[in-house]
């Protein structure tokens, strides 16, 4: 009996989930990194609090960019290490599908994780709490679209060794409209204003990484498994 | 052009950079065959594999599977397919019997009897809940093994196969192949090793 599509999905994120469990390392490491940059910030500048505030969403949209780039190699390096890529494309199932369920499950345990605990670096940052939801929808969508262009770049570098610079060199230039937005939309949540104008566009880029980002990325990897 | 119920391999040539590996490879395998291809390093027996398995586009020549070109018939050639390169294809983090479920699992509906079957009839049962990462490479490779003969495939395409298995391991492995050639399945297998089963052909790769 064949495998319907829906079901291959939920497989692929399923298997992705449970591995990412079994090595707690790698899922904690890019979380304890964005916690200690974000605090070295107050530490590190005076302790005033309205220059602090207003750094904030600069400061955490970085952290949250480079914390977010630290778990993107390792999307396809190891199922391209140990043969399990070649399987999952000689699988019968669109390649594209398997991969927005690998990436998917890395956004769960990377992006969706730091949304998680971005107020305690928020309240570090001294954000405002009424500013939290906005800047947690903000980050959502950032972290969604940008492990959209970090599967592209991670597609594009797999089969090199040292790939990880290129990796960021590829996606860090994609990402600045994403900390041009996303720090303004936190920046007018902080201040009162209204942020709508900014979290638009950026749920406008995250649905364009989402449609377009799947086929590109399945592109990349089938020129590296050539 | 004649349809052959199987597969058919039709002047292939692929350039590597400046390296012409393979120049001009034709040959069938219909059901019920086994080729044995051979060769010595650097004849382009991986790069053959792989064209075969769809995973490199040749620069010339097609592949083709029930007579029809596998671009066109590229999932329903990849759900017939069992591939086992030199790579075991195992996640280490996850168990043996997890691993198969995952791979196995994508190609066809299977119950998890099914799998701890072919996991015993290669003889690695005991190692069904063992994470991968502290199986010896013999037993990843009867795992993998496992995967090849759990798919039902009909088209088998195995790269040296007979890597790190000891002597029990090569004959159970010998009579796996004959009994899937025996059943009306294809197999194509690189292999320095003898293959010498029933519907046997070989087949040499020359620099």
């Amino acid at each position: 009996m064949t495998v319907g599509l829906w079901r291959a999905f939920c497989l692929v994120l399923h298997r992705e989930l449970l591995l990412s469990f079994r090595r707690p390392d790698q899922l904690l490491q890019p979380l304890v990194f964005f916690l200690i940059v974000t605090t070295l910030f107050p530490l590190g500048l005076s302790v005033q609090l309205s220059l602090l505030r207003e750094m904030a969403p600069g400061v955490l949209w970085v952290a949250a960019l480079l914390s977010s780039l630290l778990s993107l190699d390792s999307l396809f390096k190891s199922d391209a290490d140990d043969g399990t890529l070649e399987q999952l494309a000689l699988s019968g199932q669109g390649l594209t599908l398997l991969i927005v369920a690998k990436t998917l499950a890395h956004w769960l345990m990377s992006g969706a994780a730091l949304v998680l605990i971005s107020p305690i670096v928020g309240t570090a940052l001294a954000i405002p709490v009424n500013a939290f939801g906005i800047m947690m929808v903000s980050l959502t969508l950032g972290t969604l679209t940008l492990s959209w262009l970090g599967a592209i770049g991670a597609g594009l570098t797999v089969g090199l060794k040292r790939g990880n610079v290129l990796l960021s060199l590829i996606v860090l230039p994609l990402a600045m409209p994403l900390l041009i937005f996303g720090a303004g939309a936190t920046d007018r949540a902080i201040s009162g204003t209204s942020a709508e104008g900014a979290l638009y566009l950026l749920a406008a880029l995250c649905v364009l990484t989402c449609t377009l980002a799947p086929f590109a990325a399945t592109a990349a990897l089938r020129i590296t498994l050539e | 052009m004649r349809a052959v119920p199987g597969l058919r391999v039709d002047e292939i040539h692929v350039w590597r950079g400046e390296r012409h590996v393979l120049r001009g490879v034709s040959f069938e395998v219909s059901p019920g065959e086994l080729l044995h291809v051979s060769g010595a390093n650097g004849t382009g027996k991986t790069t053959l594999l792989r064209v075969v398995a769809g995973l490199l586009r040749p620069d010339h020549g097609v592949v083709h599977w029930q007579g029809h070109a596998i671009t066109r018939v590229r999932s329903e050639y990849h759900s017939a397919l069992a591939y086992a390169s030199h790579e075991p294809a195992l996640k280490s983090d996850l168990t043996a019997f997890e691993n198969l479920r995952f791979m196995v699992g994508l190609k066809r509906r299977v119950s998890p009897g099914e799998l701890l079957a072919s996991l015993n009839r290669t003889g690695v049962a005991e190692c069904a809940d063992l994470p991968a990462r502290v199986l010896s490479a013999g037993q990843r490779r009867r795992v993998a093994m496992a995967r090849v003969l759990a798919c039902r495939a009909s088209l088998w395409l195995l790269y040296e196969p007979y890597t790190n298995l000891d002597t029990a391991g090569s004959h159970l492995l010998s009579s796996l192949l004959d009994e899937h050639v025996s059943t009306g399945g294809l197999a194509l297998v690189v292999a320095h090793h003898e293959v010498s089963l029933a519907g046997t052909r070989h087949f040499g790769l020359n620099a």
